[in-house]
C-alpha cells in the first residue's frame, strides 16, 4: 500500500531536532514576512507557534512544507539540509500540513479526499474503492479519528473535516504534522477532542506544530513555544517554564508608534439638544454559510463625540460585525439603529443617507476601484450627489477631488491617475478623504492604517480625532493595540464573537487586554 | 409509426449527440467550458471524409476526423490551461475557426464551397436500419464508458477534483493542468468522432453540417447535470423529439420550429431551477491569477 | 506612467493579434501558390480602393458596429451577451412589421423613430430574458443567450414561413414606410453599394454608447459593476439593476442594428439576415478593446476583411477570411490576459 510504504520508520529518540529552520527571510513585494526568523522543534513534541496576524508564522509554515522557497536562509529537517525543496519532497519525507481553510473537494467522498494523488489500484484501470475504504477505516481504527469513509464533505461538520484533513495527511505518511489556527472554527467540545487527538498523535511518536493565538490552547497541550512577532522570532521557552502574562506580553510586544503613550482627552458634550444619537447595535447575531455564529450577541451603543475601539485578534467576527453594521452583511437577528433610525434590513445606499461612512478593512477589495481614476473613486458611493439629470458633472467632480487631494495631501497630486497607480498609504487617503470628506455621522473605520507609511498614520489619527472633536460617532476596529488605546474613549475586546469586555480606555492597558485578546480572561460584557 | 422504426431512427440521430455530449463532460468536469463542441465535430466531420476519400477506408477516416478534433481540442487548451485566456471567447473563436478551415479546405482540397465528394461510409443494408455500422454501437457504449472513466477511475477523481477545488488537488500533488489537458483532448476525440459518424452517414461533407448539434450536446450535459448517463437520457430525448418531428411530417399539430426549441427551451429551464438545481462544477469557468 | 501603461493593455493586444493574422493570412495565400504582396493589394484595391467596394464595407461595418457595440456595453458590466444573432433578427423583423404597418405617405423621420423604437424593444426583451434570469436565479448568461439565439430564431422562422411570407421567398413583403436612403442615392460616389444611411444612426448609437458609459451616472456606476462588483457594491451600488439594465440595452442596442438591412437595403425582413453578425460583434468588441470608438474602428475592420475576401477571390478563396476571423480572435483573446500579465509583471519588478 502506498502510504504504507512511504511511512517513515518511527524516529530514533535524538538529539537532532525534527525541524530546525534558521534565519529565514522571505518578502512579498514589499512586504517582509520572514526577517530572520528560526524554528527549532524536537521530535515526538507539541511545539505552539504564536504570535498576532502577519507576525509570519503561516509564511513559516509555507516554507518548510514547500509551497514556497525561502529568499535567505537553511531548512533541515531530521538532520537533513531541505532548503527549496517541493511540496511533493516534504509529503514524501513526512511533513503533513493541515490548513486553515481546508483543502477538501465537498463533492467527493471521505475515502475519495483521502486517497486524491495516490489511488490505490485494481489490476484493470480502475480505483479500487474498496481497498479505498479499507485504508481509511483502518487508519481511523489507529489513530481514533473516527470517520465514515463513504460520507460526502459537504455533509460533514467542520469538527469532521478538519478531521479529514489530518487523516489526509497521515495517511500520506506524516510524522510530522503542522496544523495552521486549527480551532479558530471549532466549537468548544470539538475543540477538546482535537486535542486529545493531537495528545495522541504525539504520545504515538508524532511531532505537531500547532500554529495558534488562542492562549489557553498553548498552556494546555503545548510542550514549547515559539512567539513570533513582525517576522521574526521573539522567544522560545518550555511551556512549563512560563506564565500566561509573558506569553501574553511577547506576543503583543510593544512597536515603535507615534502614538505610543498618547491617550485622548474627554471631550465636554456639546450643550444643546442633540439631534444625532450616534450608533447602536442590539444583540447582532451574524452567521457564516456554515451555520456557525460568527458573530455571538454583540450589543454595544456609540454617543455622537465618542469612538469606541474594538481590540482583538482578527479573525474573531470583528470583519463580519463591521459588514453588517455597513449594510454587506445581513444579520441573523438583532437590530441597527443610525441617530435612532432602524437601518437593520436597509439598504447600502439607505445607511449612506442615513449618515453611514465606513472605511473598509480591505481597501484593494471594497474601497476602491483600482482602474478608476482618483477623481472617480471619490465620488464612489456619493455619485448621485454628482449627477445632474443624470449626468455626471465632470467640473465638480475634478473640484471635489482637487479639494480633497490638496487637503488630504495625496500624492502624486493627479486626481486623473489610476488608483492603482498609488501607494498603499495615498490609497487609503483616497478612501478616508471620500469617506471623511461627505456628510456622516456615524463612521465605521476598519483597520484604518493597515500598510500606510508612519507619516499618513499620524495623518489618519489626527483624522479620526477631529471627527470626534465634530461630534460624529466612531467605530475603530484595529489590530494595532496602541492605535485603540490611543485614539478611543472606551475600548471592547472581541474574542470568538463576543465582546469578551468593554472598559473606558483610562483602564485600559496592553497587558490587562492582551489577556483579554487571548481568551485568558473572561470579562463583563457577555 | 411504427414504433421500432421510430426508435431506430431515434438512435441513430442520437449518436453524434451522445458522442459530443461524453466528451463534453469530461471536459467540463475538469472545470474547462465546452462550447466548442459544435467546432470538433465539424472538423471531425471534414477529417473523416478527407481521410476517406484519400483512402478509400472509411476506418482512415475514422483516425483523420479523431485527429482533426483532437487538433482543435489542443488549440483550445493551450490558449484556455496556458495563456488562461477567456474560455468563453476561445470558445466561439474555435468553432468559428472550424468553419473558415473547412470552408478553406473544402476550396483547396475538393475545389467546392459547399460539399465534398461522395465517399464510402460503413454498414449500406437498408433493412438493418444503420445497426451494422459500428460506428453506431460506439456510439451507444461511450457514455457508458466515460460514466466509467469518470467514476471508478484514479484519473476520473482528478477530474472530478480538478473542477470542483483545483487547490485541493494541487495540495496533494496532483497537477491541475495535466488533468485539464488530457480531459479537453478526450472532449476533442470524441466530439470529432460524433462528426465522423455524422458525415460517413451521410456520405459526404457539406459547409456548416453540423447545424448546431454541438450545442444540443452541451445543453444535454447541462441539463443532465454533467453526468454522462444523465446528459445520455438528455440526448436521447432530444433525438427523440426530432424524430417526432420528422415522422410527423405532414401533420402540422405542432410546427416543427417548436420542436427544434425543445432542447434549448430545457436548458433554460433547468438553469432556471426549475427543475432541481443545475449546479456545474465550481471552478468552471475560473480563471486562476 | 498609468495612462501609458493603460494604453498599452489597450492597444497591444490587437496589435498582436494583427501581426498574427498577417502571418496566418501569409501561409494560407502561399498554400494557394499566390505571393502574399499582391493579394493585399488585390484586398486593399477592392475595399477601400474603389467606391463599390468601400461602400460595401461601410455596409458591413454599420451592421458589426451595432453588434459590437451591444456586446462591448454589456462587457463593461461584466457580462457576456452572446444572443446578438437574435437580438438583431428580432429588431430587423420589429422595424419591418412596423415598416409594413405604417401608411406609406409617413414622413421618413416618423417612420424612422417608430421603426427604430420598434427595432430597440424588440431586442429589448429578448436581451431581458438573460437579465431576469441571471438577476433572479443567477442562471449564466452565456448559457441562456445562446439557448436562447436558437429558440428565437426557430420563432420568427415560424412567423415568416408560416404566415408573414412573400410566396416562394423566406423574406416580408416590402416595407412601404421607413426606407432609408442609400448613400449612394444621395452621392454618386458610392453607386451601387448597399451603404445606407443607418451607418449615421450607428455612429450616432455609438456616440451615446460613449456618453452614457463614460459621462452619466448609470455608466459610472455600470462599469464599477464591471470592474469591482466588490467595491461597487460597498459603495451602495446595486448591482442586480445593473446587471438588469446593461443586458437588455446590449439588446436593444443589438436590435436597432437590424435596420441596416430591413430598412436600408432589402426594404424587407428576411430569414437569416444576420447570418454571423452576431457573432462576429463579439470579435469587434474585443479587438475594440470595448470602447465605443475602438469597436467602431474593429467593425471597420472585419467588414474589410469580409468585403476583402470577395474581391481577392479569384486568386485565393475567400473562406480565408473565414480562418483569419477565427485567428484573430483567439489571437487577441490569448495576447489580452498575457499582456497584462507580461506589463504587471514588469512594474512589479522596477517597484522593488
Amino acid at each position: 500500500m502506498m502510504a504504507a510504504a512511504s511511512r517513515l520508520p518511527a524516529s530514533p529518540p535524538s538529539r537532532l531536532p525534527a525541524i530546525q529552520m534558521t534565519a529565514i527571510d522571505k518578502s512579498f513585494g514589499a512586504i517582509h514576512a520572514n526577517r530572520g526568523a528560526s524554528l527549532e522543534v524536537l521530535s515526538g513534541e507539541i511545539h505552539a507557534l504564536v504570535g498576532e496576524n502577519g507576525a509570519g508564522k503561516s509564511t513559516l509554515m509555507r516554507i518548510l512544507g514547500g509551497l514556497m522557497k525561502p529568499d535567505a536562509g537553511r531548512v533541515e529537517v531530521n538532520g537533513r539540509d531541505v532548503t527549496g525543496w517541493s511540496t511533493n519532497d516534504a509529503i514524501a519525507a513526512g511533513i503533513g500540513i493541515v490548513h486553515q481553510h481546508f483543502m477538501l473537494v465537498p463533492t467527493l467522498t471521505v475515502a475519495e479526499n483521502l486517497v486524491l494523488g495516490c489511488e490505490p489500484k485494481t489490476r484493470l484501470v480502475s480505483l479500487d474503492y474498496k481497498r479505498a475504504a479499507e485504508d481509511v477505516r483502518k487508519l481511523s481504527d489507529e489513530t481514533g479519528l473516527v470517520i465514515a469513509p463513504e460520507r460526502l464533505v459537504s455533509d460533514l461538520s467542520v469538527g469532521e473535516a478538519q478531521r479529514v484533513e489530518i487523516l489526509k495527511v497521515l495517511f500520506r505518511g506524516a510524522k510530522i504534522l503542522v496544523l495552521d489556527e486549527p480551532t479558530a472554527v471549532l466549537s468548544p467540545p470539538e475543540v477538546r477532542e482535537l486535542w486529545s487527538v493531537l495528545r495522541g498523535l504525539r504520545d504515538n511518536g508524532a511531532t505537531v506544530v500547532l500554529i495558534t493565538h488562542r492562549l489557553d490552547e498553548v498552556v494546555e497541550l503545548s510542550d514549547t513555544i515559539t512567539v513570533m512577532r513582525a517576522g521574526q522570532t521573539v522567544e522560545r521557552i518550555k511551556t512549563s517554564e512560563t506564565t500566561p502574562s509573558e506569553i501574553a506580553r511577547a506576543m503583543v510586544g510593544r512597536e515603535v508608534s507615534l502614538s505610543a503613550g498618547k491617550r485622548v482627552q474627554p471631550l465636554a458634550r456639546p450643550e444643546g439638544p442633540q439631534r444625532d444619537q450616534g450608533l447602536e447595535a442590539r444583540n447582532i447575531h451574524v452567521t457564516n454559510p456554515r451555520g456557525i455564529r460568527v458573530v455571538d450577541g454583540v450589543s454595544f451603543s456609540i454617543k455622537p463625540g465618542e469612538i469606541l475601539g474594538i481590540a482583538g485578534v482578527e479573525g474573531n467576527g470583528q470583519t463580519e460585525l463591521v459588514e453588517a453594521l455597513a449594510g454587506l452583511r445581513p444579520v441573523f437577528s438583532g437590530d441597527i439603529l443610525i441617530d435612532g433610525l432602524d437601518v437593520t434590513r436597509r439598504s447600502v445606499a439607505a445607511r449612506h443617507d442615513a449618515g453611514l461612512s465606513h472605511i473598509p478593512e480591505d481597501r484593494h477589495r471594497r474601497g476602491l476601484i483600482l482602474e478608476y481614476s482618483v477623481a472617480d473613486n471619490l465620488i464612489l458611493g456619493v455619485q448621485k450627489h454628482f449627477a445632474k439629470r443624470g449626468v455626471l458633472d465632470q467640473d465638480r467632480v475634478m473640484e471635489n477631488a482637487m479639494e480633497d487631494v490638496s487637503a488630504f495631501d495625496i500624492r502624486p497630486p493627479n486626481p486623473l491617475l489610476a488608483a492603482r497607480a498609488l501607494s498603499g498609504g495615498n490609497q487609503q487617503k483616497v478612501v478616508i478623504a471620500r469617506e471623511m470628506g461627505r456628510n456622516f455621522s456615524v463612521l465605521l473605520a476598519s483597520q484604518p492604517t493597515r500598510g500606510v507609511d508612519v507619516g499618513a498614520i499620524e495623518f489618519i489619527h489626527s483624522q479620526l480625532l477631529e471627527a470626534r472633536a465634530k461630534g460624529k460617532a466612531i467605530l475603530l476596529v484595529s489590530a494595532e493595540l496602541n492605535e485603540v488605546l490611543a485614539l478611543s474613549d472606551r475600548i471592547a475586546v472581541m474574542y470568538r464573537g463576543k465582546f469578551a469586555v468593554i472598559m473606558p480606555a483610562s483602564e485600559a492597558s496592553e497587558e490587562s487586554l492582551g489577556e483579554y485578546m487571548i481568551g485568558a480572561k473572561k470579562g463583563n460584557a457577555a | 409509426m411504427n414504433p421500432l422504426s421510430f426508435l431506430a431512427q431515434m438512435i441513430r440521430i442520437a449518436i453524434p449527440y451522445l458522442f459530443a455530449a461524453s466528451g463534453g463532460v469530461v471536459a467540463e468536469r475538469s472545470g474547462i467550458v465546452s462550447l466548442t463542441l459544435e467546432g470538433f465535430m465539424l472538423g471531425g466531420a471534414f477529417g473523416a471524409v478527407v481521410g476517406t476519400n484519400y483512402s478509400g477506408n472509411p476506418w482512415v477516416g475514422v483516425l483523420t476526423g479523431m485527429l482533426v478534433g483532437l487538433a482543435f481540442a489542443l488549440i483550445h487548451a493551450v490558449c484556455t490551461i496556458r495563456y488562461r485566456a477567456d474560455q468563453v471567447v476561445v470558445g466561439v473563436a474555435i468553432n468559428l475557426l472550424a468553419i473558415g478551415v473547412t470552408r478553406f479546405f473544402l476550396k483547396l482540397f475538393f475545389a467546392s464551397s459547399s460539399n465534398s465528394p461522395r465517399v464510402a461510409g460503413f454498414g449500406g443494408n437498408i433493412k438493418l436500419g444503420g445497426f451494422d455500422n459500428p460506428l453506431l454501437w460506439l456510439g451507444l457504449v461511450v457514455p457508458m464508458a466515460v460514466a466509467y472513466l469518470i467514476y471508478r477511475t484514479p484519473f476520473g477523481l482528478r477530474v472530478r477534483a480538478a473542477g470542483e477545488h483545483p487547490d485541493a488537488a494541487e495540495s496533494v500533488g496532483v497537477s491541475v493542468k495535466r488533468v485539464r489537458y488530457v480531459a479537453v483532448a478526450i472532449s476533442g476525440i470524441l466530439a470529432g468522432l460524433g462528426g465522423v459518424y455524422l458525415a460517413l452517414d451521410q456520405h459526404q461533407f457539406t459547409d456548416q453540417m453540423t447545424a448546431g448539434r454541438g450545442f444540443i450536446a452541451i445543453s444535454a450535459v447541462i441539463f443532465g447535470r454533467w453526468d454522462p448517463i444523465r446528459a445520455a437520457l438528455a440526448c436521447l430525448l432530444f433525438a427523440a423529439a426530432e424524430t417526432f418531428q420528422i415522422q410527423l411530417q405532414g401533420n402540422h399539430a405542432i410546427a416543427s420550429q417548436f420542436i427544434e426549441m425543445i432542447p434549448y427551451v430545457l436548458v433554460i429551464i433547468a438553469l432556471a431551477g426549475l427543475v432541481g438545481r443545475a449546479v456545474p462544477p465550481a471552478a468552471l469557468g475560473k480563471v486562476e491569477d | 506612467m498609468p495612462w501609458g501603461e493603460r494604453a498599452q493593455e489597450a492597444l497591444i493586444p490587437p496589435l498582436v493579434a494583427l501581426l498574427i493574422a498577417l502571418i496566418c493570412g501569409d501561409l494560407l495565400i502561399l498554400s494557394y501558390g499566390q505571393s502574399p504582396a499582391g493579394v493585399y493589394r488585390l484586398l486593399l484595391e477592392g475595399t477601400w480602393g474603389n467606391a463599390y467596394g468601400f461602400g460595401q464595407v461601410l455596409y458591413k461595418a454599420t451592421t458589426l458596429a451595432f453588434t459590437g457595440l451591444a456586446v462591448s456595453f454589456g462587457l463593461r458590466a461584466g457580462l457576456f451577451n452572446i444572443g446578438g444573432e437574435s437580438q438583431l433578427a428580432a429588431g430587423g423583423f420589429a422595424a419591418a412589421l412596423t415598416g409594413l404597418a405604417l401608411p406609406v405617405a409617413t414622413p421618413l423621420i416618423i417612420a424612422l423613430i417608430l421603426c427604430i423604437v420598434a427595432a430597440g424593444c424588440a431586442g429589448g426583451v429578448v436581451g431581458a430574458v438573460p437579465a431576469y434570469l441571471k438577476t433572479r436565479f443567477g442562471a449564466h448568461e452565456v448559457i441562456v443567450t445562446i439557448m436562447l439565439n436558437f429558440i428565437v430564431l426557430a420563432l420568427l422562422n415560424w412567423f415568416i414561413a408560416g404566415h408573414l411570407h412573400v410566396p416562394e421567398t423566406l423574406h416580408t413583403p416590402e416595407i412601404h414606410a421607413g426606407v432609408l436612403p442609400r448613400l449612394s442615392d444621395l452621392s454618386p460616389t458610392f453607386h451601387g453599394s448597399a451603404a445606407n444611411l443607418a451607418l449615421v444612426v450607428a455612429l450616432f448609437v455609438a456616440v451615446a454608447v460613449w456618453f452614457y458609459l463614460f459621462r452619466a451616472k448609470g455608466g459610472y456606476e455600470l462599469r464599477a459593476v464591471g470592474l469591482q462588483p466588490d467595491a461597487a457594491e460597498y459603495g451602495g451600488i446595486s448591482v442586480g439593476r445593473v446587471w438588469m439594465r446593461a443586458l437588455t440595452f446590449s439588446g436593444v442596442i443589438a436590435g436597432i442594428g437590424g435596420i441596416n438591412y430591413v430598412l436600408g437595403y432589402k426594404h424587407y425582413y428576411e430569414d437569416g439576415f444576420a447570418s454571423g453578425a452576431g457573432f462576429l460583434g463579439i470579435a469587434v468588441a474585443l479587438v475594440g478593446r470595448n470602447h465605443p470608438f475602438g469597436v467602431l474602428l474593429a467593425a471597420f475592420f472585419f467588414a474589410t476583411l469580409s468585403q476583402g475576401g470577395l474581391a481577392i477571390h479569384a486568386f485565393v478563396p475567400k473562406q480565408m477570411m473565414d480562418v483569419l476571423q477565427g485567428v484573430v480572435i483567439i489571437a487577441v483573446a490569448t495576447a489580452v490576459p498575457e499582456v497584462r500579465r507580461v506589463l504587471r509583471g514588469a512594474r512589479k519588478m522596477s517597484d522593488t
